[in-house]
């Protein structure tokens, strides 16, 4: 490689925005430093969120609302015109892109994700018919999601109330994970990274579950009445 | 940090305008490092004036004000990765690309030179 491109790319993995030019080339920090340059010297104090979060392509999205009921981590929204958009970015579990396997339209993007439709290559009419495109969030558990969450939850708090078990609490959490992984729906290493005693309990995505459910169902009201 | 420093002189350097973004795509291995690094040496060789950014997804992200100084640019060029998905960072980034905007996609190989 050329001195110059070579001194460019060195900038740019350390962080640094450059500015190429008749006169030379110009660089400035950005603030954030990418885990390939972490070892490098900077005064600069590095960031650990990696950019990974859902895009969407509105020229395929219908405003169906899966993804809003289907996000347990408020990684959706919908904007003062009902519309779906994404909006707590920060919130996206780092290489999981489960979200955009339950949307219909195949619109919903990971640039960081290294298969194809998902990364951003163009759809194709064998990407829609695939099953893993378009499965209904109903089915992901064998039925409607929110009763089994609501069952699951039933039972856990019938144990709970006569074993109180933390152990088992957490086995049934990683035999519900290991489903989730079965199915393709979260990749290995991602469920590696997931602290098991750290996850919420069936209350709380229970609690989330609806209170997402009532935002997409709100919006596709509001839709609807246009 | 701010450093200018000089390239060497080189006339193909010229007034050439155009308005040419190149993404580093850190933070993950989606694009091949080779592939990166020709790309950014053809740009160096080509005399034509261009901006480097570490990461367009990072800046979509934090909504950086100079996408949409870009997003308003007649002969804008990206070189990065999927066109689809260049496209959805910028709307997501509420400065959609104009129909004008060319996209060279990285994820392709390079042309023969």
């Amino acid at each position: 490689m050329p001195a110059n491109a070579s001194e460019i790319a060195a900038l740019l993995d350390s962080g640094n925005a450059v500015t190429v030019s008749a006169d030379g080339y110009r660089a400035r920090h950005t603030g954030n430093t990418p885990p390939a340059a972490a070892g490098a010297s900077t005064t600069t104090a590095t960031r650990s969120w990696k950019p990974w979060f859902p895009v969407i392509d509105y020229d395929r999205c219908t405003n169906c609302m899966q993804c809003l009921s289907f996000c347990l981590f408020d990684v959706y929204n919908v904007d003062e015109n009902s519309l779906i958009e994404v909006r707590n970015q920060e919130n996206c579990k780092t290489n999981c892109p489960a979200c955009s396997r339950v949307c219909p339209e195949v619109a919903i993007m990971f640039p960081k994700y290294s298969g194809s439709p998902i990364n951003g290559e163009p759809v194709n009419a064998s990407d829609l018919s695939r099953e893993k495109m378009k499965v209904n969030v109903s089915s992901l558990l064998g039925g409607d999601i929110y009763s089994t969450l609501r069952n699951r939850s039933d039972q856990a708090k019938s144990r709970f109330s006569t074993e109180r078990s933390a152990d088992k609490a957490l086995a049934e959490r990683k035999r519900c994970l290991d489903k989730l992984q079965r199915d393709g729906f979260i990749p290995a290493e991602v469920l590696a990274e997931i602290d098991l005693t750290n996850l919420p309990s069936p209350e709380e995505i229970q609690r989330r579950a609806a209170a997402a459910s009532a935002k997409a169902q709100a919006a596709l009201a509001a839709n609807a009445a246009k | 940090m701010q450093s200018l420093l000089k390239m060497p002189q080189n006339p193909k350097y010229s007034q050439r305008m155009s308005h040419t973004l190149y993404c580093r795509c850190a933070y993950a291995q989606v694009i091949s490092g080779p592939v990166k690094n020709a790309r950014l040496e053809q740009l160096c060789a080509s005399g034509e004036e261009f901006e480097a950014v570490p990461d367009l997804c990072e800046m979509a992200a934090a909504r950086d004000p100079r996408l949409a100084e870009l997003a308003h640019k007649d002969d804008l060029r990206i070189i990065a990765c999927h066109p689809r998905a260049v496209k959805g960072l910028f709307a997501q980034a509420g400065c959609p690309l104009p129909p004008t905007a060319e996209i060279v996609n990285m994820h392709e190989a390079l042309p023969a030179s």
